[in-house]
């Protein structure tokens, strides 16, 4: 089905510009760093349509019938996972969802020989999430089939990096020179690694907020040597907060205590907690944002998670829409 | 009169031992070096035309992984030491950390005995435990190991934690009057770490190996050395910090030395993301460029060559750390750390002479004289070329272009972060105690 008819059904028959889509150069969807704004705008435009369509009663479309999509996750996950079944489910694809945790792999099947039994299976994508970073690197240089990442170590997070964006861009229109602020965990988040990318392509001035001791000691080096100077890093949450457009804290997990890497929760909730409060030294139309899952009461307080700024709930929808979107321009093939 | 040997004619002589550097022949008889100069006439058994070639004092590698007893897919006695002859080696010192570790004098034994059957063409010299298991809680029986024939010790792949068990060990090998080698790295700042602390960790979401993590033992150890009497050797030193160090106790007339890889003189961090691979995705997650310690940054190399130059850092040895490709083709978390690194040595370390960093003449010593004296000359090898010494001699084309196929490597490690590269600098014959150990094709025989 083309796009166009896509969104002509999308629409309730209402005709939508064509959208080109013979530009489209990329089998994988490792992260964000070798997208182009013009290709995040295309993902989007797609999105939209998919929007649409997640709006309607019955909500399959058939545009991957007859396709088979594999997600094989490596580490527990049900939002990310579902999310992509949804997803694949609604283009009307088939999905095998492979739990690698009671498969072969907990018989000590290598990576690749795992990953090399499903492309054998003929199935048209993998959707893999794994704990360590590199992971789907090293599948994508040793096998032929389309590798979408759902999240790989502390490394990347693609399509939660372009769900934010997303629901940023719905909101802010014009992303040039608005400030986000993400606040926690950036040392072990990947979600913090691909908002670097996404917010590149955008013009985005982004602020990571963090403990000295949860920032890797190579990130500033890091910005320069990638020419990531739209980013910066504040320590104090007050003063990042200051005047932000958006602000978005990270989960924390309850180890880095034990790590030593934070001195208490105690003192981490005093000092990063994002809370009506602090959020008052921000714009005032500040919107509020979280990658789930949250620890209410920790990272962010009750109000501000469920407060009318809250992007949180629309964030779940919109990242169902963006995987749409990425696995129709990744497996789409014949069928677009 | 009985027919000699070998004689090789023409060739470049250099001995960094005796400051040699002319053309000449070397005759050799019954393992021995009979006579150098010019214009040699045999009768010998064997001619080698080594017209255009630099003969010089066969290769001692201070560092090597045998793997053998325990790890035989990955390499064993037989198959390293064809790799290493290949690399220009006469003689190769053995880390102990094989299954079991060669902690006593019956595991030493077994090496070498396997070592003179299967291996008669190299002098391997193992390198005995520190402590018990290589567990860091109590000292092997290092007097035993030393009659057996081991010509030092270390408990490589990690530091000895316990400083107090570390100045013991100092002490007692002190006594014996071998050296102790340490492998620099505390295990609490370099917890879960799989390369480099710098930008490429944060980039690759990696956890860091900082600096300070190797250069906090280095500076313990120094600071034990007076207290101890110990001949200490740190090796693979791998950051400028380790090197001010050095340099600094050695300026104090302190017994330090050290040795440095050829990947830590020539790769970077930055290897990891670039790789060497076909398929075209923007992060190669390297794990041919895993190796602890760590490749650091182009500041670290500047600082490796410099110790060299000036005589802060001794020698130059291979860690040579064979892995089979299942142990490499993996997430990059759960790859072993390690680069095979005999056939590579010298054809990367000559890209260093080639550029002007390095003289030809250092970079020989680094690789002869000067670990053969770290070792005390253990062996009766003399890491130099001398009348009536025994002949180990490596034949040398500097300026033969060749480009690596791992897959045509003796070693059965194929982990090396060098494929596909190409070289200028070539070993093409290695002698060992008069026997041709290996050669390539393009040496004839008479």
């Amino acid at each position: 089905m083309a796009l166009n008819e896509l969104k002509t059904v999308a629409a309730g028959q209402e005709t939508l510009p064509a959208v080109s889509i013979g530009q489209w150069r990329h089998k994988h969807v490792l992260d964000l760093d070798d997208f182009s704004r013009e290709e995040i705008n295309l993902i989007f435009e797609i999105t939209d349509a998919m929007v649409e369509v997640l709006a309607r009663d019955v909500k399959k479309v058939p545009t991957l019938r007859g396709k088979t999509i594999a997600t094989m996750f490596f580490e527990p996950s049900t939002r990310t996972r579902a999310s992509f079944e949804l997803a694949a489910k609604y283009l009307g694809a088939d999905t095998v969802s492979l739990d690698a945790a009671r498969s072969s792999v907990a018989k000590g099947e290598s990576l690749v020989d795992s990953l090399r039994t499903l492309q054998a299976l003929e199935v048209d994508a993998i959707i893999m999430r794994h704990p360590c970073s590199g992971a789907p690197y090293i599948a994508a240089q040793n096998l032929e089939i389309s590798i979408i990442n759902a999240g790989d170590g502390c490394h990347a997070h693609p399509s939660q990096g372009l769900l934010d964006l997303y629901t940023m861009r719905k909101h802010l229109k014009d992303l040039g020179g608005k400030k986000v602020v993400l606040v926690g965990d950036i040392m072990h988040s990947r979600v913090a690694r691909s908002n670097i990318w996404g917010s590149r392509a955008f013009g985005i001035k982004l602020i990571l907020c963090a403990p000295p001791t949860l920032v890797p000691h190579g990130l500033k080096q890091m910005l320069v040597k990638c020419g990531l100077d739209h980013v910066t890093i504040e320590h104090n949450l007050d003063k990042a907060i200051e005047n932000a457009d958006i602000v978005m804290p990270l989960r924390l997990q309850k180890e880095r205590q034990q790590n030593g890497l934070i001195s208490s929760i105690r003192t981490y909730i005093r000092q990063y907690q994002v809370n009506s409060e602090r959020l008052e030294r921000a714009n005032p139309g500040v919107l509020v944002m979280h990658p789930g899952p949250m620890n209410e009461g920790i990272e962010i307080s009750h109000e501000a998670a469920y407060s009318s700024r809250s992007l949180i709930e629309q964030q779940v929808t919109h990242g169902v829409a963006v995987r749409m979107a990425l696995l129709y321009l990744i497996a789409g093939g014949k069928n677009r | 009169m009985t027919a000699n040997d070998l004689l090789i004619k023409n060739a470049r002589i250099i001995d960094p031992a005796s400051s040699t550097d002319e053309t000449g022949d070397i005759l050799i008889s019954g393992g021995v070096i009979k006579q150098i100069g010019p214009n040699l006439v045999g009768p010998a058994l064997k001619t080698i035309d080594a017209t255009g070639l630099i003969a010089c004092p066969g290769f001692i590698d201070l560092h090597c992984h045998l793997r053998q007893p325990g790890y035989e897919n990955k390499e064993t006695i037989a198959s390293g030491s064809a790799a290493a002859s290949r690399g220009g080696f006469t003689t190769v010192c053995c880390m102990p950390n094989t299954n079991p570790p060669m902690d006593n004098a019956t595991t030493i034994d077994y090496v070498k005995n396997i070592a003179t059957v299967e291996s008669p063409n190299i002098n391997i010299l193992p390198i005995g435990c520190i402590t018990k298991d290589r567990a860091g809680k109590e000292l092997s029986e290092m007097a035993e190991m030393y009659e057996a024939g081991c010509i030092g010790f270390s408990d490589d792949g990690s530091s000895v934690n316990n400083a107090k068990l570390m100045a013991l060990a100092m002490e007692t090998a002190g006594s014996i009057g071998i050296p102790v080698i340490e492998h620099c790295e505390d295990p609490n700042l370099s917890r879960d770490g799989q390369m480099n602390d710098g930008w490429v960790a944060a980039r690759l979401g990696l956890t860091g190996i900082p600096a300070a993590a190797e250069e906090s033992i280095v500076s313990r150890d120094i600071s034990m050395i007076e207290m101890t009497n110990a001949k200490l050797h740190l090796t693979h030193i791998s950051t400028k910090g380790s090197v001010e160090l050095v340099r600094t106790a050695k300026m104090k007339g302190l017994a330090v030395t050290a040795d440095v890889t050829p990947h830590h003189l020539t790769l970077t961090e930055e290897r990891i993301i670039s790789g060497r691979t076909e398929k075209s995705v923007s992060l190669a997650y390297d794990t041919n460029a895993k190796v602890n310690p760590p490749l650091r940054t182009a500041a670290d190399i500047d600082a490796l060559i410099a110790g060299l130059n000036d005589g802060t850092i001794d020698a130059i040895a291979t860690d040579h750390a064979p892995h089979a490709s299942e142990d490499k083709l993996c997430e990059f978390e759960l790859a072993a750390f390690g680069i095979s690194g005999f056939e590579t040595a010298f054809g990367a370390l000559m890209t260093l002479v080639h550029s002007g960093k390095i003289k030809l003449n250092t970079l020989l010593a680094c690789l002869t004289y000067r670990p053969a004296k770290i070792i005390n000359f253990a062996n009766g090898i003399t890491g130099g070329i001398k009348q009536s010494g025994i002949a180990d001699i490596v034949l040398l084309d500097i300026n033969r272009e060749w480009t690596l196929d791992p897959e045509s490597m003796l070693s059965k490690g194929k982990n090396t972060p060098y494929s596909g590269q190409q070289f200028k600098g070539m070993v093409v014959a290695t002698i060992h105690r008069g026997a041709i150990a290996y050669k390539d094709n393009s040496i004839r025989i008479s």
